[in-house]
């Protein structure tokens, strides 16, 4: 097997006296799609925070596309633009437009110039289904809009590994479909993703794996048809009871 | 009433003087807003420094100059600092004055703004790898002070008005013009017309700063 993009091993993390994650290994390889689910509280948005070092491990290491992310000597804003990360809300920069949000950290980070970097943030944003929207502010556009061009905010910068932090947990019903079709695009182009939802129907038709977390550890993981269907763990059975009934 | 209050003759006679000191008013609040600015901008990226270090020394700062009187810490430059070999004249002592007092204002205002832009901006920011300066600077600052902007206005309204402090330690600004020119033509029609002049130069900054904590209101509701 090729070397993994992500590897991480044997993370902690303690807020205080909490005890958030209690020694997480993950191993993530190129094109992998894995997909997170686990009860609040369990330390999924913690895990890949730890990843892009939003957050400092406690201890443990992480190695992505080969950069050793807790190195001090590690350039992190270098680093960081290697990993693309969407948040569950959305986060755009409401000051700006949405082309200004995409090219931002394309001049100011990657250098390019702001002709380079407008030629760059239209075809983002054209990925996304948003060309005709490179103008509006975020407030302009609907909540599926807005994520789709946080997710072109963070391709533009071509990562090698995207995080999803429950992407489509602050949409509207009829507004998922939207990004969720936008993140199949981007896993049919071969992008290497790490995806904390509760779309369960996704994760069925998109994920490599399935990983399921509870008090701060992987308790099971496995093709998606395996856990969902025919979990080895107690655990994980209720846990899927539980969403499925919703 | 007219003959004594606002007398054609003296207005003729003297309105050389307040125009110089009108000049004058107009420099120095434009050097002292953006000193008071400046100093607040320090204070409020070094209070975003959560080291104790920093931290305390900062509130003291802060604290200290803002329950300072600035008239008593002007007087206190002005007529203290010779004594330690400093002379520094009145428009340098005002303009310390103001960096030092204003400062301390405009850095709490600013920091209120840094403080209401939620952290999920600074982290979008910082994982598409911009720097902590960066991410201040283009994301950060931009939405304070959008978001203080009818404090900071009415802070410089107080600014532009404590100006007239300046006539105290002999800065010829309106203040100081009138009061030069009523005692040389006894009578009050110089310092009417400068309350004129300081109604008709602030009155804009008032009705501004209505529209803004209107809109504020209603963008709130
Ligand atoms: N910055 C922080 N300071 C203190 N505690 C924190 C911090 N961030 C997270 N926690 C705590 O760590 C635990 C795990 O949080 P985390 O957000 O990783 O869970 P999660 O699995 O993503 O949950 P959810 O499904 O609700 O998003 C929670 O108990 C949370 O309160
Ligand atoms: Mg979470």
């Amino acid at each position: 097997m090729a070397r993994p993009i992500v590897e991480a091993r044997g993370i902690h993390k303690h807020f205080g006296a909490l005890h958030v994650l209690k020694g997480v290994d993950l191993e993530v390889a190129e094109r992998e799609l894995v997909f997170v689910i686990g009860p609040s509280g369990s330390g999924k948005s913690t895990l890949l925070r730890c990843l892009n070092r939003l957050e400092e491990p406690s201890s443990g290491s992480v190695v992505v596309d080969g950069i050793d992310m807790l190195d001090p000597k590690t350039d992190i804003n270098r680093a960081r633009q290697r990993i693309g990360m969407v948040f569950q809300s959305f986060n755009l920069y409401p000051h700006m437009t949405a082309l200004g949000n995409v090219t931002l950290a394309l001049r100011k980070v990657a250098g390019k110039s702001r002709v380079e970097a407008e030629a760059l943030g239209r075809a983002a944003l054209k990925r996304v289904g948003l060309a005709d929207r490179a103008g509006h502010t975020p407030g302009q556009l609907s909540g599926g809009q807005q994520q789709r061009v946080a997710i072109a905010r963070a391709i533009a910068l071509e990562p090698r590994v995207m995080l999803f932090d429950e992407p489509t947990s602050a949409l509207d019903p009829e507004l998922v479909g939207s990004v969720l079709e936008v993140m199949c695009d981007l896993r049919e182009s071969g992008m290497t993703m790490i995806v904390v939802s509760h779309e369960m129907g996704f994760a069925r038709n998109a994920a490599d794996r399935v990983i399921f977390m509870d008090h701060g550890l992987i308790v099971e993981q496995g093709p998606p048809v395996a856990i969902f269907e025919n979990p080895s763990q107690e655990r994980t059975r209720a846990f899927i009871g539980q969403i499925q009934r919703h | 009433m007219i003959e004594t209050f606002l007398n054609p003759e003296i207005i003729a006679a003297i309105w050389p003087i307040v125009l110089a000191g009108l000049a004058n008013t107009v420099l120095l609040s434009l050097i002292v807003v953006p000193l008071g600015l400046l100093g607040g901008l320090i204070v409020a990226l070094l209070a975003t420094v959560h080291h104790p270090l920093v931290r305390w020394p900062l509130m003291a700062w802060v604290d200290f100059f803002r329950a300072f009187p600035p008239l008593v810490l002007l007087v206190l430059l002005f007529a203290g600092l010779p004594f330690a070999g400093l002379e520094l004249g009145g428009f340098a002592c005002v303009a310390i004055a103001f960096f030092l007092n204003t400062g301390a204002y405009y850095g709490e205002i600013l920091r209120a703004g840094i403080d209401s832009v939620p952290v999920g901006q600074i982290e979008a920011a910082r994982s598409t790898g911009l720097n902590r300066l960066q991410a201040m600077g283009y994301i950060v600052l931009p939405q304070a002070v959008r978001n203080v902007l009818p404090d900071l206005l009415s802070n410089t309204l107080e600014v532009v008005k404590l100006t007239s402090l300046g006539s105290v330690v002999a800065v010829p600004e309106l203040l100081f013009q009138a009061r030069q020119a009523q005692s040389l033509t006894y009578s009050p029609t110089p310092i009417v017309l400068v309350a004129i002049v300081y109604f008709l130069i602030l009155w804009p900054m008032v009705r501004l700063l209505s529209r803004l904590e209107n809109r504020a209101l209603a963008s709130r509701r």
